[in-house]
């Protein structure tokens, strides 16, 4: 038992950058390699390996290298996998701005994915566009997530709409929605509570919040965002389908890629459930968040370190 | 919702039924739902790898392939496989003399470590400890204040240096408070970091520098995905971590990442949580998150404690049932009185196989405390025999007389019905689950407690 594992755990060992320099050793020969198709599967291993440890997953693994053998081609194998998750991002695009205003932008997830942060990143980037944002906080269930709020609020220069600790979280909201109208705000942005996907009662609640927005803005909430954390593992896929199906999400946020997790779970997510990733996070500051752009995505986490 | 590896297992062997013998081929077939399953739970795919290698090797040497039931034997040798790997360590905090303990929770951001903080304080509370609890986070938002009002609600003392902005100059104080007011326990909160950050890194080791902890507790999310080898790994290196504590065991991840670490990273899990309420803390048990990996339920705590609780009599009326068609009212409330005999519903339910997800049963483990129960087998002697035998005739009526008799409310009794319903839905589907040859009689066997 104790060899099995000290095997495992001197395989791991290896740092990321010794891990690229093996994937290249067997690339590069396979370019001059006469017998080409050995090189080939040996390649296509240490890929498949690498969408896996990026938490792709292994059915959408599999999807994406058939399609890429399937495809043909000339180039790198590195390439054309790349090409074809691209494809899949490109064929998940965001619904566009109708132009309504105020436009409600609902933040959703599971708790500690950094909602509260991307609401502070967010109310700050629409004012640097020009915008006017209000806040409303919504999470009345944590301890002092209003006050992290408020202080977010307040680095944006953007004002927030609060009620007590407990409160019902909808009541502020529709609070927020009459403001944001009286106020003649661009954008109202609501942060939630962190809820498990598996808790029917704050599935409901959500539900409820989207119902009394609605009310006081027609087409409301335009956009309903899940925040995930780039950690996560295949959870990540229940939780896209879930608050799709109950919340209504229409976007991603995918937060701490800055660290050395890269969120590939969202690359099934595009796959399966066709949904955009809408942002990026990518530290704790507030400038730290940047709309999505999958060509730099994927070249970035994927393509450039194969 | 993912599938369970027994029953994955049971398809493979399944489709060869009728073969003379077992080939490698099929032990192949079995080993790639293995590696499926795992990578689907989130265990890291090399560790799946090694782990795949030595069940092969095992499930080639043993009996397997000239077993009866080769499905089952090889979920056994994964299971064993695992149990292994977590070691026989119970979970908890280790046991020390020195006074008094400082335990630093450390780890990446938003991954539970301010909710534990004040999990832990108030199970040290209950073990008659005297916790203090002290705030290093100065970077998130409102995240002293997050400690501070979580530790007013459980009474437990909080060091706040107010306006104090050094971390270690906070911990430092709490360190002299707690040795001067004779607290036994001191927690020391810190801010989440990335396990790349230098900068950060070095902050935590300067804190550990001033409080020389006793346990140092690296708070991971049970969610994680491949990357938990990574960020635990790298903590490890550079903090000596003497323990896990996964967080948010009351979703529906399977929590493989938490076997990578502890196979990888070699650390102990000393708790989970279940929840964001104060009191959602457990300490860990090897045999739920293994069970709870392959998604497969408990099943063999619910076999003994199913024969520990059924009696003889009940034990015989079971056996004269054929199969689920004839299951009826009088035992559904046999079953319901053997459940309260098997201890708290909500851990016997978690133990049945591919129940633990079910929403159904989430709401139903809900409204299904012991008092309920009682009043479950009021209503269901408050009927007749033959309404008992045959549930069809209860017409609008007879539920009302129902009702009037147990002292309860037309809906209460329509509940029942629906409890009763359901339940039998389910005995069917578990009878489903077993399927293949002899699958019910299996199960049958099961409940009669053989
Ligand atoms: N490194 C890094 N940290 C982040 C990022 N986004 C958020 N965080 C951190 O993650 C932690 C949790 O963020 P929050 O914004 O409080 O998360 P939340 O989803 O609102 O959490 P709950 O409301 O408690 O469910 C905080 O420590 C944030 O600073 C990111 O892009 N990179
Ligand atoms: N459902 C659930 N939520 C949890 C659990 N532990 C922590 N949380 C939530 O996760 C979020 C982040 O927790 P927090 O303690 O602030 O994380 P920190 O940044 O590591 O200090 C909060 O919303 C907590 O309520 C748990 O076991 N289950
Ligand atoms: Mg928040
Ligand atoms: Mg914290």
């Amino acid at each position: 038992m104790s060899s099995f594992f000290s095997r495992v755990r001197a395989g791991l060992a290896k740092t990321a950058a010794q891990i690229r320099e093996r994937l290249t050793e067997t690339r590069e020969p396979a370019a001059e390699s006469p017998s080409a198709t050995v090189a080939r599967a040996a390649s296509l291993q240490e890929i498949e390996d690498a969408l896996i440890g990026a938490d792709v997953g292994l059915p959408a693994t599999e999807r994406i290298l058939s399609a890429v053998q399937q495809a043909g081609g000339a180039g790198l194998l590195r390439d054309r996998v790349g090409a074809e998750i691209k494809g899949v991002f490109a064929g998940a695009s965001p619904a566009p701005d109708s132009g309504a205003r105020p436009r409600v932008i609902l933040i959703v997830g599971v708790n500690g994915t950094g909602k509260t942060t991307s609401v502070g990143k967010l109310a700050n980037l629409f004012k640097q566009q020009g915008q006017s944002v209000l806040i409303c906080a919504a999470d009345t269930f944590r301890a002092a997530a209003v006050e992290q709020l408020a202080v977010w609020a307040d680095r944006a220069g953007v004002d927030v709409i609060r009620a007590k600790h407990g409160a019902d979280p909808a009541s502020v909201v529709h609070d927020a929605a009459v403001s944001a109208k009286a106020r003649q705000r661009d954008i109202l942005l609501i942060d939630t509570a962190g809820r498990l996907h598996t808790r029917a009662n704050l599935m409901a609640e959500l539900d409820k919040i989207r119902r009394v927005v609605s009310r006081e803005v027609p087409g409301a909430p335009h956009e309903v965002l899940l925040v995930l954390d780039a950690t996560v593992g295949q959870n990540g896929l229940v939780q896209a389908r879930e608050f799709m199906a109950v919340g209504g999400v229409n976007g991603l946020i995918l937060t701490k890629l800055d660290g050395t997790a890269k969120g590939g779970v969202a690359v099934a997510i595009a796959y399966e459930l066709k949904l955009p990733i809408r942002y990026i996070g990518v530290g704790e500051g507030i400038d730290d968040l940047v709309p999505f752009d999958a060509d730099d995505y994927v070249n970035a986490l994927f393509v450039d370190q194969w | 919702m993912l599938e369970s590896l027994s029953n994955r297992l049971q398809g493979v062997f399944k489709s060869l039924r009728g073969e003379a013998r077992l080939t490698e081929a099929t032990v192949d077939a079995a080993l790639r739902e293995i590696r499926l399953a795992l990578l689907e739970a989130d265990v890291n795919f090399r560790v799946v790898k090694a782990f795949v290698d030595r069940v092969r090797e095992k499930a080639v040497d043993q009996e397997v392939l000239r077993s009866l039931t080769p499905g089952q034997q090889v979920v056994r040798i994964v299971r064993d496989e695992m149990l292994a790997l977590f070691g026989t360590a119970a979970g908890g905090l280790t046991p020390t003399t020195r006074a008094p303990r400082v335990i630093l929770m450390l780890g990446l951001q938003g991954s539970g470590k301010t909710t534990t903080t004040a999990k832990l304080a108030r199970w040290l509370t209950r073990q008659g400890k005297h916790p203090l609890v002290v705030s290093t986070d100065v970077r998130r938002p409102a995240a002293i204040e997050q400690l501070f009002v979580l530790a007013r609600q459980l009474n437990v003392r909080v060091h706040e240096p107010a306006g104090e902005m050094n971390p270690v100059t906070r911990a430092e104080g709490a360190l002299a408070l707690a040795k001067n007011s004779g607290f036994d326990t001191l927690i020391v909160d810190t801010a989440g970091r990335l396990h790349i950050d230098d900068e950060l890194m070095q902050e935590l080791a300067a804190i550990r520098r001033a409080v020389d902890p006793t346990d140092l507790l690296y708070v991971a999310d049970a969610m994680t995905g491949q990357d938990a080898v990574k960020s635990a790994g790298e903590f490890h290196r550079q903090m000596t971590v003497t323990g896990v504590v996964l967080t948010k065991m009351d979703g529906d991840a399977r929590g493989g990442a938490a076997l990578s670490v502890v196979g990888v990273v070699g650390v102990p899990i000393a708790f989970v949580g279940t929840g964001e309420r104060p009191e959602d803390l457990e300490p860990f048990q090897a045999e739920r998150l293994v069970s709870r990996v392959l998604g497969m339920g408990d099943v063999l705590s619910l076999i003994e404690r199913a024969e520990a609780a059924l009696d003889d009599e009940s034990r015989e009326k079971l056996a004269q049932k054929k199969d689920f068609n004839d299951f009826s009212l009088e035992d559904f409330r046999d079953q319901l009185r053997t459940i309260k005999k098997m201890g708290p519903l909500e851990q016997v339910l978690g133990m049945i196989p591919g129940m633990g997800g079910l929403k159904q049963l989430n709401e139903q483990r809900a409204n299904m405390d012991p008092k309920q129960l009682d009043r479950v087998e009021a209503i269901i002697n408050s009927m007749t025999p033959g309404e008992r035998r045959n549930h069809a005739v209860l017409n609008g009526s007879r539920r009302k007389r129902i009702a009037r008799g147990s002292g309860t409310k037309v809906e209460d009794v329509n509940r029942v019905l629906k409890q009763f319903v359901e339940m039998r839905k389910m005995l069917k589907t578990m009878g489903g689950m077993t399927s293949g040859r002899g699958g019910r009689q299996r199960l049958m066997q099961m409940l009669r407690g053989r």
